[in-house]
């Protein structure tokens, strides 16, 4: 279990231009398999574009408490990009004015952010419809600073959205390092104590299974029921849904897939699965990504691979909704992630 | 690169016998497609019988593919090698029945 992250070791897929050359490069440059572009061509589906906004996601930094194996972020402890004040006060104007309906803050640790709770309580004021956080659920228990955040949570009605990916306690740890298992439980029965997930419950506790490993997640309902069945039996935990995503091939991942040489095999599995009905819901379609500081994106791995909107408005501080919505989704072979199988994305399935 | 009868590779275009015979490689999709859906038996069950039959006819390329398949389906090792076990299991077995035709020739050509 890695430590560190791919940029404090110097890793070269640490760079986004790196990532992208291997994307670009091998079973995709001899034509083995066909690019993205093609792919989504022969669909009609490009140039791909936007639907109408549902979705504001905030990425407010990189730190972590963790180091999990599977990270598109490529997040840490060491990781130190945290959006500052002045961004958030850029975005709080936005979510002012927004069409989306969804306020979606993700990281790294997004509660790590030191401005993380006043910023939930102006975002809150400004009374978007579906207010989520995406909290890893360990930084609940990582320091008493933190142990009160099930409460605020549930004070801003906040939608609760946590990793989980297995419901044993070797898979979890494996992925996540060890000792996320037993926090992530303890996390989860306090959040239930407090009424989240529970059936009736409107403080909404949704879960997030990814694979640990290289192979696509299974169907993301009968993942739930097994899910629900496992956790409820072993420790009285109660949940609503189960996002099923699929790990996309980058950073860390990416990493990961090449030193246990499953790449290949692994781009041809999501190739393969390709489904052109997931490419009429992906998330880049309705949502905007706003990096940590302020720059804007088709989603949070087009973020992280540093491709920022083909649009005028690039950034937070000069924010159009209209001029952004008319613009065509930058796209590479990491978005066959997004479309294989059911499809994937912050929400789980697609299609 | 060493010569070797399997290449994993190969797996990935399984499809291509098709080019050669359309027909019959279609038939054949189509009918393995089919006996793995949701039946009488779960295709989860139809997994774990697929592993321990792979293991039995020791096939590269379908302890490949079923351990994938497994792992998607959230099917843990512990299942998996149970699975293996029931097929190993009714594997020795074929081979110490045949003990009994061993014993029995044994007593026919004893004094």
């Amino acid at each position: 279990m890695a430590t560190k992250s791919l940029k404090k070791q110097n890793n070269k897929l640490a760079l986004a231009n790196k990532q992208l050359e291997v994307l670009s490069s091998g079973i995709f440059e001899n034509g083995e398999l066909p690019t993205f572009i093609d792919k989504i061509s022969k669909t009609n589906n490009f140039p791909l574009r936007p639907k109408k906004l549902e979705i504001l996601q905030l990425n407010l930094g990189y730190m972590c408490n963790q180091v999990c194996e599977h990270c598109h972020v490529d997040a840490g402890p060491d990781r130190k990009e945290i959006m500052t004040i002045e961004t958030m006060q850029q975005c709080l104007e936005v979510i002012k004015t927004t069409g989306a309906h969804t306020l979606d803050l993700t990281g790294g640790a997004p509660e790590m952010n030191p401005n993380f709770r006043w910023f939930v309580e102006e975002a809150s004021k400004a009374g978007v419809k579906d207010f989520i956080v995406r909290s890893n659920l360990t930084i609940i228990r990582a320091n008493k600073k933190y142990y009160d955040l099930p409460d605020f949570f549930k004070k801003h009605n906040v939608h609760v959205v946590s990793s989980m990916p297995h419901w044993t306690r070797g898979k979890t740890d494996k992925q996540r390092g060890e000792g996320v298992f037993d926090k992530s439980i303890k996390a989860l029965q306090e959040l239930n104590e407090r009424g989240y997930g529970m059936p009736d419950s409107d403080l909404r506790l949704d879960l997030v299974y990814n694979p640990s490993g290289a192979f696509l997640p299974s169907d993301q309902a009968s993942m739930e029921k097994d899910f629900k069945k496992a956790l409820h039996e072993d420790f009285n935990i109660q949940f609503h849904n189960l996002f099923a995503i699929t790990n996309l091939p980058i950073a860390r991942f990416l990493d990961y897939l090449i030193a246990s040489e499953n790449y290949e095999d692994y781009m041809y599995n999501l190739v393969n699965a390709y489904n052109p009905a997931a490419v009429q819901n992906v998330m880049c379609r309705n949502t905007i990504s706003v990096s940590w500081d302020g720059w804007l994106y088709d989603c949070d791995f087009n973020q992280m691979l540093e491709l920022k909107v083909a649009s005028k408005v690039k950034h937070i501080s000069n924010y159009n909704e209209e001029v952004l919505n008319d613009r065509n989704i930058i796209v590479s072979q990491h978005c066959y992630g997004c479309t294989a199988g059911a499809g994937s994305s912050c929400q789980g399935s697609v299609a | 690169m060493s010569k070797t009868y399997y290449d994993p590779a190969d797996l990935r275009n399984f499809g291509k016998i098709t080019d050669w015979s359309e027909e019959l490689g279609e038939k054949f999709f189509d009918y393995y497609g089919k006996v793995f859906e949701e039946g009488a038996l779960s295709a989860r069950e139809k997994s774990l019988i697929a592993l321990a039959v792979a293991h039995v006819v020791k096939c590269p390329y379908c302890i490949d593919a079923y351990t994938q398949d497994g792992l998607q389906r959230g099917i843990t090792k512990e299942e998996m090698m149970e699975a293996v076990h029931a097929g190993a299991a009714i594997e020795s077995g074929a081979t110490l029945v045949h003990g009994v035709q061993m014993m029995k020739k044994y007593d026919k050509l004893s004094h």
